[in-house]
Formats: C-alpha cells, sequence, structure tokens
C-alpha cells in the first residue's frame, strides 16, 4: 500500500514537472486580456506613439509561473526592451526597484501586467500595443521572479552577464511579494 | 532559386583550395593506410587454420621464435609514424598557407551570430560610410575580405564551405576569418557549430561581384530606406514603426531603431528571409510575419495578432525597400 502510493505520488510529482519544461512557441489566443478599455497613463511609447485604449489583464493569475523556459524568456525581453534601462537589474536606478518590498502599484501579476501596458506617470513608457501580451506575461512572470516570487525550480539560475548579487532563484520573498500561487496549486483547490 | 555553391571540394578561392589540397592528402595517405590493413586482414583470413583442412596443421615451429614478426611489426610501426609524420608535416604548411593571405586594400566586415540569423556590419571608411544588414555578405571579386566574429548569445561556427575553412564564434571573444572570392558568384554558408533549435536554418550567403558592381551594391547599402509612395505601403510605414517590429528591427531613415533583430532598411534587396530559410517572396513574409513559429519553432520574433489589412499593408512596405 505504501509502495503504491508513493508510486502515485512520484507519477503526480513528474507530470506536475512536465509544465515546467513545456514550451509554449504559438502565442495563446486568449491572453488573459479584456477588451481595448483603459487610457495611457504615461505619453511615453516606444518607437512612433498609438493612439487609443489598451488592454488589461481580466484575470489576476500570471500564466507563466510554472514554466521556466516563459520565465527565462521574459529575462531576456526585460533586457531586450530596456526595462534595464531604468529599472537595472532590479535594484533600481532612475525607475523604483523591482526586487524589494515597495511596489508603488502593486507587486500582484494583475498589476505588474497593467503597470507594463498603460504605462505610468512620470516616466514609466506605455508599452500596450508595442509588446505583444504574450511577451507581456513573460516579463511578469519574470519580474515577479526577480523578488523571489517564484518557484526556486522555476526562478532563473545564474545571469549569462556579470551580476554580483544573488541568482532569482535563490531570493526568498520579500513581504510585500507573496509567493506566488502556481496554476498546479490553484487547479488543487476546490472552487 | 540558384541555390548557391555549398561544396568544399571545389575550391573558389585560395583559402578553399588550401583546405581542399589538405583533404586531398589525407584521403591519400588514409586511403593507402586502410587498403593496405584490408589486404592484411584479408591475408591472415586466408591463413588460418580451416575447421574442414584435410590434413591436420602442421605444430612442428610452435615453439621456434619468429623473427620475422618482429621484423614486420618495426617497418609497419616505422611506416605508420612517416605517414603520421607526412600528416602532420602537410597540415603545418596548409596553416602557413592560410596565413598568408594578403590583405593589402582589404574589406573589412563584423558579423555577429546570433540565435538564429547573422548581422553584417561594413566597417570601412568614415562612420557615415558604414552600414549594416542580415544573412547575406556582398564582396568583390579579387580583394581579401578580413571577417570579425563575435557571438551574441551562445557558440556559432561560420563556414563558407567553398570559400573558405571554420571559425567558432565565442561568446566574450573574438575571432578573424581571412578570405577571398577569386570568381562572381553566389556562395551558401552555414552555421557550424550546434546552436539550439534551429542551428539548421541558420544560414547566409555570400554573394560575390565585379568590383563596379560591388560598389553599386555598397552605394545602395550606405542610403537611408526611400520613402514609400503609394497610400498602402506608407500605412504599412507608420504600422511598423508603431507596433512591435521597431521594438527590435531598424529601417534607417525612420523611427524603427530596434537593435535586437535584422536590420531590414534594404530587406527587398535581398533574396531570402529569416536566414536563409525561405525566398523573399511577398507571401512567404506575409506567412512568416503572420506566425515566424510555423516555419521556425523556437525563433525569437513573436508572432503578432493583427488584421489582413494591416499585414499587407506591412509587407508592401518592407517590399518598397530596394
Amino acid at each position: 500500500m505504501k509502495g503504491r502510493l508513493a508510486g502515485l505520488l512520484l507519477v503526480a510529482a513528474t507530470l506536475a514537472a512536465c509544465e515546467r519544461e513545456q514550451r509554449h512557441f504559438a502565442a495563446e489566443t486568449q491572453n488573459a486580456t479584456g477588451g481595448e478599455t483603459a487610457v495611457r497613463r504615461s505619453t511615453n511609447q516606444p518607437g512612433m506613439a498609438l493612439g487609443g485604449m489598451v488592454k488589461l489583464a481580466d484575470r489576476n493569475i500570471s500564466m507563466y509561473d510554472d514554466n521556466a523556459y516563459a520565465v527565462n524568456e521574459g529575462k531576456r525581453l526585460y533586457r531586450w526592451y530596456n526595462c534595464s534601462g531604468c529599472h537595472a537589474n532590479g535594484g533600481g536606478s532612475i525607475g523604483p526597484a523591482l526586487m524589494d518590498s515597495q511596489w508603488v502599484y502593486g507587486s500582484d501579476p494583475r498589476s505588474i501586467f497593467d503597470t507594463i501596458v498603460q504605462g505610468r506617470p512620470n516616466g514609466m513608457p506605455s508599452f500596450g500595443g508595442h509588446i505583444p501580451e504574450d511577451q507581456v506575461w513573460r516579463i511578469v512572470a519574470y519580474v515577479r521572479s526577480m523578488g523571489g516570487g517564484l518557484r526556486t525550480d522555476v526562478a532563473p539560475s545564474r545571469t549569462d552577464s556579470l551580476y554580483p548579487g544573488k541568482p532569482e532563484n535563490f531570493r526568498s520573498p520579500q513581504p510585500a511579494i507573496q509567493k506566488g500561487a502556481s496554476q498546479a496549486e490553484l487547479a488543487l483547490e476546490p472552487r | 532559386m540558384n541555390p548557391g555553391v555549398h561544396d568544399m571540394l571545389s575550391a573558389w578561392g585560395p583559402q578553399a583550395g588550401h583546405v581542399a589540397w589538405l583533404w586531398n592528402v589525407f584521403l591519400a595517405i588514409c586511403t593507402v593506410v586502410f587498403v593496405a590493413l584490408m589486404v592484411a586482414l584479408f591475408m591472415a583470413l586466408r591463413r588460418a587454420p580451416r575447421i574442414d583442412a584435410p590434413e591436420p596443421p602442421d605444430l612442428g615451429t610452435v615453439n621456434v621464435p619468429e623473427p620475422r614478426l618482429r621484423r614486420s611489426v618495426a617497418t609497419a610501426a616505422a611506416i605508420t609514424i612517416l605517414g603520421l609524420l607526412a600528416l602532420l608535416v602537410a597540415s603545418v604548411f596548409t596553416d602557413r598557407a592560410l596565413a598568408r593571405l594578403p590583405l593589402q586594400d582589404a574589406v573589412n566586415i563584423q558579423v555577429t551570430g546570433h540565435q538564429w540569423w547573422w548581422s553584417v556590419k561594413y566597417v570601412d571608411g568614415a562612420v557615415s560610410e558604414t552600414f549594416e544588414t542580415a544573412n547575406e555578405i556582398h564582396v568583390p571579386v579579387g580583394r581579401a575580405v578580413v571577417v570579425q566574429l563575435a557571438a551574441a548569445d551562445v557558440i556559432h561556427s561560420f563556414w563558407i564551405p567553398s570559400l573558405a575553412g571554420k571559425r567558432d564564434l565565442i561568446p566574450g571573444r573574438s575571432a578573424t576569418l581571412a578570405f577571398r572570392a577569386d570568381q562572381p558568384g553566389i556562395y551558401r554558408g552555414q552555421c557550424a557549430e550546434f546552436c539550439g533549435l534551429q542551428h539548421a536554418f541558420m544560414a547566409f550567403e555570400v554573394h560575390a561581384h565585379p568590383p563596379a558592381e560591388y560598389e553599386r551594391w555598397r552605394r545602395l547599402q550606405v542610403a537611408t530606406a526611400a520613402e514609400p509612395a503609394e497610400a498602402q505601403a506608407q500605412r504599412g510605414k507608420q504600422l511598423f514603426q508603431s507596433v512591435s517590429c521597431a521594438m527590435c528591427h531598424t529601417i534607417q531613415g525612420t523611427l524603427a531603431q530596434g537593435k535586437k533583430a535584422p536590420d531590414l532598411t534594404h530587406l527587398a534587396s535581398r533574396r531570402t528571409i529569416a536566414a536563409g530559410t525561405l525566398p523573399n517572396t511577398a507571401g512567404n513574409l506575409a506567412s512568416w510575419i503572420a506566425d515566424p513559429h510555423r516555419h521556425k519553432p523556437g525563433v525569437t520574433m513573436p508572432a503578432i495578432p493583427m488584421s489582413g489589412e494591416d499585414l499587407a499593408a506591412i509587407v508592401a512596405y518592407l517590399g518598397t525597400l530596394q
């Protein structure tokens, strides 16, 4: 009986690990956003400015919190789109830090998504329409990992470039950043 | 479409000639060794005692020492050492010949390997004379080309089989490779070091032109992108600068100045898109933009949801970038 239970647990653990390794290449058609209803909160935009409204997150869930590949993609995009230009490696410079416990506009996935898409006053550009939603979700997952908000087996490890601090998977969550409830855990909860 | 020459045995330049010569020396010596070994093996098999032999084997000489065996082993060892020495000398002389390519008046290019494409920067002359392109290298016939190599992410290897040997691109290190094309034509190149999912689709082309034609191409590349005349292409330009394209791509002379993806300033003048993966036609371009992962799963370019009308406008604009 004990052996069978252990076997079942082993199978469950193996299945749970599948999502960690999955590589989602095709952008999901439903990227957990609503209609184009929200105004931009910043006049700064990359490239040529877009008019019109932006789409906000319609659920407070980060779909890539369990996926190591997507979080690493988020880490790459964080540098490609020059988030690091203002927020540095998460310690902040012109822009606020992203790995401490002080969050001006909220540290939950929905707030981070909305902040990136809408922009915020005094500098944070509005990226809605410039970065595809799927990629924004990957960046959200990575930003949460910076403060230790993701599982340690999902968060990125050592950076390619020189960096004196701890890698993301060695950081413990700050008081303001709750350890994320993964999709696997949410699926177990009765609704 | 002419696929380009991709054959290391037919040398089209001095560097590939030296490498092909070395290959032939190795092939000849190794063939002689292989044939000799096979003959010896066959003779040994013939001389082995047989189960259906009519007479019992002669065991009279079993305890007599065999001087001839010692002699033959010594001879074989000596021949092996001589053969290896010959290969070593050939290798050293080839390296020396490769290093002696005259470099006066060379064309200087910086090539950077990315997952999974090549950026090519022409760095000769004043800054206003430099320009960037991708996945297509144009060179003048008869002039040496010095390529400075770098890697942006992982290890790649730069290889034009018909023109020169391979050179690895290692992140954080620089390397140079010099070659010369002696005849005009299109030569295919390929990444030769496994670099991830789409390594096989990380190709490029080298176009060798007569000097006057090369100079004409260079003048065209230095220029900024032309202003589109048609309304649809003009709308495509607006879109390109405002939606996700401009986050990574550059078109000189516009607001699109992203530095993470191939420079598209003269995209329409190139033969292929996506690092030699698809011929550069309007249909392929539209299909590629609509879903790059259908052609190269795992590529860093995202699929961007947009209406067919917007897509057609962007493709029309890219078609004007001669």
